[in-house]
């Protein structure tokens, strides 16, 4: 049905947002892939030759890297596993006949919304302040000790910041999916007297399957690039410096821009792997 | 959803299903409550619910001492100028994505959201220092381009989505009646494209606004959003509750408003369409 015509005014018409996205890509990443193998500190001395793939190494070799590899390791699966796991559990919650559904959907989607410092400054301050934070009080009041959280339990404290941020999302998906399961599935099921542990095992468990996928690859490509909950919290001290906040510290902080930008290509790297697998399965839907 | 409950039944799941949903909302409702009492009653031990001495007085402190408007303006600007200009570049391409697709559609499509996999502390000092040569560091007008570069992807998938479920028979009715490529646009998709439309623009202007990575790193006093002015009180002033608190209220307020009528668009936006 589309004539020669029409195709060259298509084209034309996706050129403006192909070209800027194109300049977005190549641009900044032919720099960073630049910077990546040079000596240069913008503050002491600026560009100071080539060093091949110096920074690369000396990336990987500092004594910071692994901590940091680790913290982010543990920070994405804390978080994938929680709100995973609890998202599934709200999800079928939500989705059982009660009053008040719409009421009960818009408190449970509302942290999704709260802007990332408001989130973590409330909670670091309101919630996690080892004398006046609410939790603190409530320790008190079982007679425990309270904990200063963002020192001593500081992994803990940016995992459940993030989860409570991201609960929403896992949620309000995972919901989606078991909307659209068939019911008269799970009826027969019923009839047939599984108990709800089998129904939840054989029926809703391997519908959600393709919406987990989505939520986990997902909910990674956003966590990897976790900043601003760090940054007002914790200020990566404490064992919280994630991948992402060590090349940012490497690049704005100590003004390394070319082991940053070698920092930074890693990330790019990693990001890539995870991204891969998301487009076959967003590719995959498209077709259908 | 057919299935006959017992009211007993019905009974434990709302009070269950309430209770946690409670339990999530409490910081924001905790916040809420906590922006209208004095600073002594916030720290009060034990903490003070509901009888407490409501106060607007936390509002006028910190409107008065950082000037809330002004951030309030930036945000206002960066995040509807960046979901203007990127529905502006999006809908000709969502459209001809839409009605016109051709073998390389699919590819173009994956290769956008390839795009907004990109790490942004990946390309940090690149747009630093091209901020900085080309003057725009702390301007609202760069923040406005690179926001709406990083969701452009998005917002071309939720408007391609959206679109191809315009049915195309429509289009050869209006064809074989005659209507120019003009008037087909203007008269017969359009009013069916508002809706898809609208939606997109609403969760991309909350995705803009919440944006805390390039505003925090690309502004400094001029141009910084509401995401810059609360991470101003991170230390000391975080220690007084009370003005935290409403500073918090003030910078989340318009967007948990916004946000309750975009949850529905939420899913289809934030899975490329996979999700429905």
């Amino acid at each position: 049905m589309a004539t020669q015509h029409s195709r060259s005014v298509a084209r034309f018409m996706m050129a403006p947002a192909v070209i800027l996205l194109l300049g977005w890509m190549l641009v900044p990443l032919t720099m960073t892939l630049y910077f990546s193998f040079k000596k240069y500190l913008p503050l002491r001395g600026g560009d100071l030759g080539w060093v091949g793939f110096d920074n690369y190494v000396r990336f990987v070799s500092s004594s910071t890297f692994w901590p940091a590899v680790q913290a982010t390791l543990v920070i994405v699966g804390g978080v994938l596993a929680i709100t995973v796991v609890l998202g599934i559990l709200l999800a079928m919650l939500l989705d059982q006949p009660m009053w008040g559904q719409g009421v009960v959907r818009i408190l449970v989607i509302a942290p999704f919304f709260v802007m990332p410092t408001v989130s973590a400054l409330v909670w670091k301050n309101m919630f996690m302040d080892p004398v006046n934070g609410l939790l603190a009080h409530l320790w008190r009041f079982f007679g425990a000790e309270p904990i200063s959280w963002l020192s001593e339990a500081s992994m803990t404290s940016i995992v459940m910041i993030v989860s409570w941020q991201w609960l929403p999302f896992a949620t309000l998906i995972l919901l989606t999916a078991i909307q659209s399961l068939d019911s008269e599935q799970l009826e027969a099921a019923e009839m047939d007297g599984a108990p709800p542990l089998k129904r939840f095992y054989h029926i809703i468990l391997p519908h959600l399957g393709r919406a987990i996928t989505i939520v986990i690859l997902i909910q990674t490509i956003f966590l990897l690039s976790i900043f601003a909950e760090i940054f007002v919290t914790t200020g990566g001290a404490f064992g919280t410096r994630t991948l992402t906040y060590l090349i940012f510290q490497r690049v704005l902080e100590s003004q390394n821009v070319g082991l940053g930008s070698a920092g930074g290509v890693y990330a790019i790297i990693l990001a890539n792997i995870v991204a891969i697998f998301l487009m076959r399965i967003v590719g995959k839907n498209l077709d259908a | 959803m057919a299935r006959t409950v017992t009211t007993r039944r019905k009974t434990l799941n709302t009070a269950f299903a309430w209770a946690v949903g409670l339990l999530i909302f409490f910081p924001i409702l905790w916040t809420i409550l906590t922006s209208f009492k004095t600073e002594a009653q916030a720290i009060a031990s034990p903490p003070i619910f509901l009888n407490f001495d409501w106060t607007l007085e936390n509002y006028a402190i910190v409107q008065e001492r950082s000037d809330y408007m002004r951030f309030l303006w930036n945000s206002v600007i960066i995040a509807g100028g960046s979901t203007i200009l990127g529905v502006i570049v999006a809908v000709p391409a969502a459209w001809a994505m839409a009605f016109v697709p051709s073998k390389r559609t699919k590819d173009i499509l994956l290769w956008m959201l390839s795009t907004k996999m990109l790490p942004a502390v990946g390309v940090l000092y690149p747009i630093y220092l091209l901020f900085i040569q080309l003057g725009l560091l702390d301007s609202r007008g760069g923040l406005v381009v690179v926001l709406m570069l990083i969701n452009l992807p998005i917002i071309v998938w939720m408007l391609y989505t959206y679109f191809r479920e315009i049915p195309g028979e429509i289009l050869e009715a209006a064809r074989m009646d005659g209507a120019t490529l003009k008037e087909e646009i203007l008269y017969v998709l359009t009013p069916m494209a508002i809706p898809g439309i609208a939606s997109t623009v609403l969760l991309n202007f909350i995705l803009a606004w919440n944006e805390a990575f390039w505003t925090l790193n690309l502004t400094a006093v001029d141009a910084a959003p509401l995401t810059a002015f609360i991470a101003s009180y991170s230390s000391p002033e975080g220690l007084f509750f009370a003005k935290l608190s409403a500073a918090s209220t003030m910078a989340i307020a318009p967007i948990l408003i916004l946000g309750w009528f975009s949850q529905k668009q939420l899913v289809r936006g934030l899975t490329f369409g996979a999700v429905k």
